[in-house]
């Protein structure tokens, strides 16, 4: 790591204090009651005091995020792989698909609750929904681009179709995978606390909405801080996933010259 | 069934009539892309015969289908009319054991230069099935002998991203000559390269033709490339192609680059060149 690394992560960081110490003295110059807007301070406080009671909630946001990205993934991984193979069944569903995911996802969760009771189910569902596209467009896009000369040697060798997507299709998309997984993760997060916002009895999303009625700001706060740590936390474990697992698709400036 | 021509007094003799068992036969073959009013005819009923372990170029103007030929050749296009026989059979969907390598190396860019060139081997029987057992040890040295041929010995692990084009396209005649094919199918593979990296490749080709003397279609947009490599030269018409001319090249083996400026070989180039010339008037005419 470079020099220039360093100091574009302290730069980050002493952003980071610095928007804190600037909230905190806007609150403190401005007397601003913390029934509107709490200071910094207060809400780590909170956060810190009431971790015991919120850790459980913290547990059941991540379960719901995690088991309906991994369902996400899955759906994800079959419609890529058979829209992107096909070029008719890229044509015929795609207009479908879009259509599905400009669905706001809030205006679903009534449906999943309707169908399913309020809960973890339909907060697995929303996260589920939200996250699939990213990952069905990647998939599809990463299979559609190989190259066709690549195909036409392994076919003049008798590769079937499955040989092609098994040596060169899936490779080739991992890139496009493992960049989706990292947005595909950060959008089942935000369907999962919507839905425990809106129909639940745990979770972050049901521990802000509960807070809210009864005034205790401090607390949705803590709930929004947590939120915000959980959401960085994810995106970093799949970018160092992705970073690792398709390094060869970055390339370096180390080419030999004959 | 040979298309016979008049003006193969140039090279040589005429192609006789073949002595070694014949590799491939396009017999009355044309293809047709569309269907209808959008029907783009690519190839004109064309016969061509060519034995095993021919050294045969095609050269022709763009767009002419001399890429159809190979196509044809490796099963990937169906004829539209005729019969192509490869190896005493007809290509049907099922593809031969061939060999192929474009001007585009594509090599896998999440794989060693070995494994890329080892890829042939698992998909191609009998290979195939030994691919787990062997691929560390017999496979490996196989790739490794044949980077050695080519000039690119001790790369089999870099990274395509880290060769130059040259190289690259060193690797990818590796790879297609590493399920040992009787058959090698090039199409402009060194299209893209310097004139100098070019030269060094026709001679890497030539010394691998001798060495394992599989039957080669090459075709290409560059005459001097067609006399210094090929046995015989197929001179192909505008589109919808068809073989304009057929001769035999005999100059000794192995040729080298200083034999292409000699008077006959530049001979050999002009009477090619003036036929392209032709051909590519001819179609203007016919479009204006």
């Amino acid at each position: 790591m470079s020099e220039f690394d360093y100091r574009q992560k302290a730069w980050s960081a002493g952003l980071i204090v610095l928007f804190f110490l600037a909230w905190e003295l806007f609150c403190l110059m401005t007397g601003m009651s913390d029934l509107v807007l709490p200071r910094p301070s207060q809400v780590f406080t909170t956060l810190f005091e009431k971790f015991p009671i919120l850790w459980p909630h913290i547990l059941q946001t991540l379960a719901t995020t995690m088991i309906g990205f991994v369902l996400g993934v899955g759906l994800g991984v079959v419609l890529g792989a058979i829209i992107g193979v096909s070029k008719t069944a890229y044509d015929t569903a795609y207009p479908l698909l879009v259509g599905f995911s400009s669905i706001p996802k809030v205006a679903v969760v009534p449906i999943f609750v309707l169908w399913f009771g309020s809960g973890t189910v339909p907060a697995v569902l929303t996260a589920l929904s939200i996250c699939f596209f990213p990952i069905v467009v990647n998939i599809a896009t990463g299979l559609a681009t190989t190259e066709p000369e690549l195909e036409d040697v392994l076919k003049a060798l008798g590769a079937s179709k499955l040989d092609i997507l098994w040596n060169v299709g899936l490779p080739r998309t991992m890139p496009f995978f493992f960049a989706s997984l990292k947005v595909a993760v950060s959008y089942a997060f935000v369907g999962a606390v919507l839905s425990e916002t809106v129909a639940s009895n745990r979770g972050i999303g049901n521990v802000m909405m509960t807070a809210s009625s009864n005034f205790n700001v401090p607390l949705v706060f803590a709930g929004l801080f947590v939120l915000a740590g959980l959401g960085v936390a994810l995106y970093v474990i799949f970018s160092l996933i992705e970073g690792r697992v398709t390094g060869w698709a970055t390339r370096k400036n180390d080419v030999i010259t004959t | 069934m040979m298309r016979m021509q008049p003006h193969s007094e140039f090279a040589g003799t005429p192609v006789p009539a073949a002595a070694a068992p014949i590799a491939i036969e396009l017999s009355e073959a044309s293809v047709t892309f569309g269907r209808g009013a959008r029907a783009v005819p690519a190839l004109s009923t064309t016969s061509l015969r060519i034995a095993d372990g021919e050294f045969v170029a095609l050269v022709g103007p763009s767009g002419c289908g001399k890429s159809t030929i190979l196509r044809l050749v490796s099963g990937l296009v169906q004829p539209s009319s005729g019969v192509v026989i490869v190896g005493g059979r007809e290509v049907a969907a099922r593809a031969m054991r061939v060999g192929m390598a474009f001007q585009n190396p594509t090599m896998l860019p999440w794989m060693s230069i070995e494994r890329n060139i080892m890829l042939p081997l698992k998909i191609v029987e009998p290979f195939r099935s030994q691919f787990r057992k062997l691929r560390k040890t017999e496979f490996r040295d196989k790739a490794n002998a044949l980077l050695e041929q080519v000039g690119l010995k001790g790369f089999g692990n870099r990274y395509p991203w880290q060769l130059s084009g040259g190289m690259l396209q060193r690797a990818n005649l590796c790879r297609a000559l590493i399920h040992e094919p009787r058959m090698l199918l090039l199409d402009e593979p060194f299209g893209a390269l310097d004139q100098f990296t070019r030269e060094e490749l026709w001679s890497i080709l030539q010394e691998l033709w001798i060495a394992h003397k599989p039957t080669v279609l090459l075709v290409t947009h560059d005459l001097r490339e067609a006399a210094f490599l090929g046995s015989r030269i197929c001179v192909m018409s505008a589109r919808p192609g068809r073989i304009l001319d057929d001769s035999r090249v005999d100059f000794v083996r192995p040729r080298t680059v200083a034999m292409t400026f000699e008077p006959e070989f530049v001979a050999l180039n002009q009477k090619l060149r003036a036929f392209i010339v032709d051909a590519r008037t001819a179609a203007t005419k016919g479009a204006a």
